[in-house]
């Protein structure tokens, strides 16, 4: 539809509604618009993404349209054609005043809908299991399995107040507002947000998913065509939201590698300091990389224990689990030091403090570092994540490690 | 000093001399305008003595007819104030490229698009809604009132009380930069400290109050004040699916209330329902605000779904096609209406299972819609159409509704969501839902029930106009949206890189001034109207050659609607009732029991916008003070046992007699 529209709506209005200063440089941009529309490509990038996830998503989009216009269209024609036949001056017309009821059109307009509702349903159960941002890939593209020794590349994303941190844990590095990755390899992103809640979303890519804070989200993805992409967060967060977006390019392996040789060539670190100084709200941020990175960082600001006297909350829900420390967790809080926010404690509240760590300051999140956030036992994975449709290629992972275990747990413990 | 700020501290809260935003001058030449209106409107009240007319005939009055036509009077002035954001939103997204910045700060635009949601749905779509059901409500059924003809008045005036306290926030401090849902934590207090959550937070409170006595109200007053005969399967369409959205109203609106105190509580004494610290969780506000927000779509089409079926059926002079399915079809989406909420937050990352359940209850919705399209469609078919202005808007409806069921379906779908969820395009779906649905409803509905009310039609040139720039400007400014959406450009932007965008931030812009044109056409018929009503006076009472009840009585009735209560054999009353040579009774004439007007609403209403008002700023002894006082109103107000009359015998016998005058010179 966008595409289709665009030639028709691009080129006649503009000489309606522009004034003449303005003109010169809209014709311009009116021009490579009709331009790029005839190329068909132009950047309705929705329509025609780069990475296989995205395309999944737009063939969906076009395929549940061309089912609803089965019926929008005819409804839209008798429509008009009834209008008119049935005007009040065209005596030719039959006139049935009384005329109200007919079994068959009625089974005729309610069982229409209903089978192309079951033709849709069928495929949004499929798609939905399918295209489930925590499942593993299976495909890099159409025709391509992904190869048997490949291991993602794991980004962990967060959103700032207003830019993205992207750490690459298997790198040791991280960037402000860039991100790279190399064609044809899975991505696998763990998603959160440092204050209030964002979307993260390359359209090229894949579709969105919410950043919240003390909460991990995930998506996985491939990029397949190498370029330079727009992501952006989707979700209004605040004054500095309009600048919060970032380039994504897709590489080669090669160009991966000398992107990653060159953060790591930058020289600063990202230890918990630094990040606390990052986290401060500021708009439209530059790129910056950094050579190395805290491996605990990410886990800890999930659980928003940067600074290190927090306590974490996996340590919270643990201790709760086993029934709290009662009167004496009172005893257990710090006022605040440094603070990010705009305000801390409401009118009536008491004194604005949080929950100290019982840990070491060498061990500060009370667990080892690479753990997955196995302070909650995971019940019963299966029966909650539903068994969906299975790809024939799909083969479920380890229950402990796997991305259902994981993200199960983290519910437990983030609510 | 220190004593006379803390003093100062005391009694005006964080009320100070800062809160007048003097030093903008967006705002300063608005709040002229605003004023200079003001004293123009209240400076000709007083020159022609309206004041007294005013208050006894009108602001204290529990009549449901006039009631309603102040709800409408409500709905058409937010509409100028949120449509001038609108305009402005338009204006910064059409402007602000590369290196412009647009001509709004992030400040101020963050407010604009927020006011413009709450405005739009809590002030104007809803009261318009509202409006249309208190009046054409009781008349369907042959009622004289509603149940509860004070809580219909004190409804209203909360309401109103709500939009005072949401305008207010435009010359006093500031509105919320939140979005219109308002999600925590970026509306919790530790990044929204300012007033401006506070005044969203209590305008929705107090506004809430009456919707959902409005709504208990008009469920007691379909369940209980029908006409003898009427069963439920001989109500009109329209009154069908004002009970089912009251119904809706009823269930949902407490959730919102429900929610929104939980949020209070967190910003007003530190609790962390919806906080990161200690275990709260933002997510559980959006779950249950949508909970409330999804019926909340239900609430303002069920409504026009009715209008639509009143008039295809009298303009295309036929009984309305498949009545029963029409009325299982708005049953139907009643309940499924519950079962969708999360189809909002697909994006949150809910397992694979819940967001395809809730995908497809969400597509559910779609088949008794299409039901409800395909009826109206039969409706038309073997017809005789008169394209009078409420036709014309229905037609418009159909053709431009399905694009927006259409564009629905597809975000149903939760993967295709994810790459359309909070873009340009879901902006565009819903705008085409509410303004292809509700608003031509609405104005639908307007040009029907207008005769019935004033006794005279809306002027027809000046109408047509309107329509042709509302839907002609709808199709300008939304339509650029969709496609912007598949550009992947997202919502709430203040400013743009991609200079190639412009061209359709431009067109949307042109269409936002042809919508522009439409409102303004709309007051100039009105205007027009009322000028020549003698040539479009209406004496029969039946213009359109109706089918229900509300076109047996008098343009406009009179106060008691009808002096003998209908009998109805048959769906389709008054259409039954001249079929069958009905012939009004001439004598017999008695005394009408009627409800007293008093001005208990208003003065309650009053009260709760200055404890809102003092909430807000922290101005405790005022809001102790007022909470006091309102209870105490309230209570005091149930000792006045004042609260009927006898509407005397001889003014129906002159009433009735004056319209037999006037049906006999006719004939």
């Amino acid at each position: 539809m966008g595409r289709g529209t665009r030639q028709g709506y691009c080129n006649p209005l503009e000489y309606e509604i522009v004034g003449r200063p303005a003109l010169k440089r809209l014709r311009t941009i009116a021009l490579l618009l009709s331009a790029c529309g005839l190329l068909g490509g132009c950047n309705a990038v929705v329509l025609s993404p780069s990475g296989y996830v995205a395309l999944q998503q737009r063939d969906l989009l076009v395929e549940a349209t061309i089912l609803m216009l089965l019926i929008i269209v005819p409804v839209m024609v008798t429509t008009v054609v009834f209008a008119w036949r049935y005007r009040q001056s065209n005596s030719a017309a039959v006139y049935e005043p009384d005329w109200n009821h007919s079994t068959y059109l009625e089974l005729m307009i309610w069982s229409l809908p209903l089978l192309i509702i079951i033709c849709l349903g069928a495929i949004t159960w499929a798609s939905t299991h399918l295209l489930d941002p925590y499942r593993p890939l299976s495909q890099i593209s159409a025709d391509q399995p992904v190869p048997e020794d490949t291991r993602p590349l794991r980004v962990d994303v967060v959103a700032l107040d207003w830019k993205w941190l992207f750490i690459y844990p298997d790198y040791g590095i991280a960037t402000v507002n860039d991100l790279a990755a190399p064609i044809n390899q899975p991505i696998e992103f763990r998603i959160t947000s440092s204050s209030v809640m964002n979307s993260f979303y390359i359209p090229a890519l894949a579709g969105q998913i919410y950043a919240m804070p003390a909460m991990q989200t995930q998506l996985r993805a491939v990029i397949n065509r190498p370029g330079v992409y727009e992501g952006f967060s989707a979700n209004y967060s605040g004054a500095g939201f309009s600048g919060m977006h970032f380039t994504f390019r897709g590489v080669s392996d090669d160009d991966f590698k000398s992107w990653v040789a060159e953060a790591k060539a930058q020289g600063t670190g990202l230890d918990r300091a630094a990040y606390l100084t990052l986290e401060r709200p500021s708009e439209d941020e530059p790129v910056h990389r950094y050579s190395s990175v805290d491996p605990t960082l990410f886990k800890a600001i999930v659980e928003l224990c940067v600074e290190p006297s927090k306590m974490c909350m996996s340590e919270m829900s643990a201790i709760d689990a086993k029934g709290g420390l009662g009167i004496t967790g009172s005893a257990n809080l710090m006022p605040f030091e440094y603070d990010k926010y705009a305000r801390r404690g409401a009118v009536f509240g008491v004194e604005p403090s949080y929950v100290a760590s019982l840990c070491t300051p060498d061990e500060p999140t009370g667990s080892k570092p690479d753990a997955p956030f196995s302070a909650v036992p995971d019940p019963a994975p299966a029966r909650l994540v539903g068994a969906g449709l299975r790809l024939p290629s799909f083969t479920p992972l380890p229950p402990t490690s796997g991305p259902s275990a994981l993200r199960i747990a983290f519910r437990r413990s983030g609510s | 000093m220190f004593a006379q700020s803390s003093f100062l501290k005391l009694v005006f809260g964080r009320l100070t001399f800062d809160a007048f935003p003097i030093h903008e001058p967006i705002l300063v030449v608005t709040f002229l305008g605003v004023a200079t209106g003001g004293i123009a409107v209240v400076g000709a009240i007083t020159y022609f003595k309206l004041w007294g007319y005013l208050w006894r005939e009108w602001f204290t009055s529990v009549d449901h007819k006039r009631i309603g036509v102040m709800y409408m009077v409500l709905g058409i002035v937010m509409l100028l104030r949120g449509f001038a954001d609108a305009l402005m939103m338009r204006m910064q997204q059409a402007m602000s490229f590369g290196d412009s910045q647009g001509f709004l700060p992030a400040h101020h635009y963050d407010q604009i698009f927020t006011a413009h949601g709450v405005i739009m749905i809590f002030f104007v779509a809803m009261p318009l809604v509202t409006g249309l059901m208190n009046f054409v409500v009781p008349l369907q059924i042959g009622a004289r009132d509603v149940s509860f003809p004070f809580l219909n008045n004190f409804s209203f005036w909360m309401t109103v009380g709500g939009g005072v306290l949401v305008m207010m926030s435009l010359f006093v401090g500031e509105f919320a930069r939140t979005g219109w849902l308002a999600y925590p934590p970026l509306s919790g207090i530790a990044y929204s400290p300012d007033v401006g959550m506070d005044y969203y937070i209590w305008g929705l409170q107090v506004a809430g109050v009456g919707t959902t006595l409005s709504g208990i109200n008009l469920i007691a007053t379909i369940v209980k004040l029908r006409a003898p005969g009427m069963l439920m399967m001989r109500m009109p369409v329209f009154t069908w699916t004002a009970l089912c959205t009251n119904i809706l109203i009823v269930a949902s609106f407490p959730v919102l209330t429900a929610v929104l105190v939980l949020l209070s509580l967190d910003r007003y004494v530190g609790t962390d329902f919806f906080t990161n610290d200690f275990g709260g969780n933002p997510m559980m506000y959006v779950n249950l605000i949508w909970i409330w927000g999804h019926p909340e779509v239900y609430i303002l089409v069920l409504p026009v779904f009715g209008i639509y079926s009143e008039v295809a059926a009298t303009f295309s002079g036929k009984s309305l096609f498949g009545y029963t399915s029409m009325v299982y079809a708005t049953v139907c989406i009643t309940i499924l209406s519950y079962l969708v909420w999360l189809h909002h937050f697909f994006t949150m990352g809910s397992g694979a299972s819940v967001n395809s359940f809730f995908g497809i209850t969400t597509m559910i919705i779609s088949i008794p819609t299409g039901a409800k399209i395909f009826n109206w469609l039969f409706t038309m078919y073997r017809g005789r159409i008169r394209f009078e202005l409420p036709m014309m808007w229905t037609v418009a409806f159909m053709l431009t509704f399905v694009i927006g069921g259409m564009t629905g379906v597809m975000l149903a779908v939760p993967p295709a969501d994810f790459v359309l969820h909070n873009s340009l395009f879901l902006v565009a779906h819903f705008h085409n839902v509410i303004i292809g649905g509700v608003v031509f409803g609405v104005f639908a509905g307007i040009s029907y029930w207008f005769p019935k009310a004033f006794g005279f039609k809306l002027d027809r040139f000046w109408g047509l106009m309107s329509f042709w720039f509302w839907v002609v400007g709808f199709y300008f400014a939304f339509m650029p949206l969709y496609v912007l959406g598949f550009m992947g450009v997202t919502r709430r932007l203040r400013h743009f890189d991609d200079p190639s965008l412009q061209i359709w931030t431009f067109i949307a812009a042109f269409g936002a001034v042809l919508i522009f044109l439409g409102i303004l056409s709309f007051l100039v018929q009105i205007f027009v109207s009322i000028r020549n009503r003698e040539a479009l006076r209406d004496l029969t009472g039946d213009p359109w050659n109706g089918r229900t009840l509300e076109w047996s009585t008098s343009s406009p009735p009179p106060a008691y609607n009808f002096a003998f209560t209908p009998l109805v054999h048959d769906l389709d009353a008054w259409w039954d009732m001249k079929k069958h040579g009905y012939r009004r009774p001439l004598e017999g004439f008695k005394p009408i029991h009627m409800p007293r007007n008093t001005g208990a609403g208003v003065i309650l209403s009053a009260i709760a916008v200055v404890f809102g008002f003092a909430m807000v700023w922290y101005i405790w002894w005022l809001a102790a003070l007022s909470f006091v006082v309102l209870v105490l109103t309230a209570i005091i107000h149930t000792f006045n046992y004042d609260r009927d009359f006898y509407f005397p015998k001889e003014d129906v016998v002159q009433a009735e007699g004056e319209r037999t005058r006037l049906l006999a010179a006719q004939a």
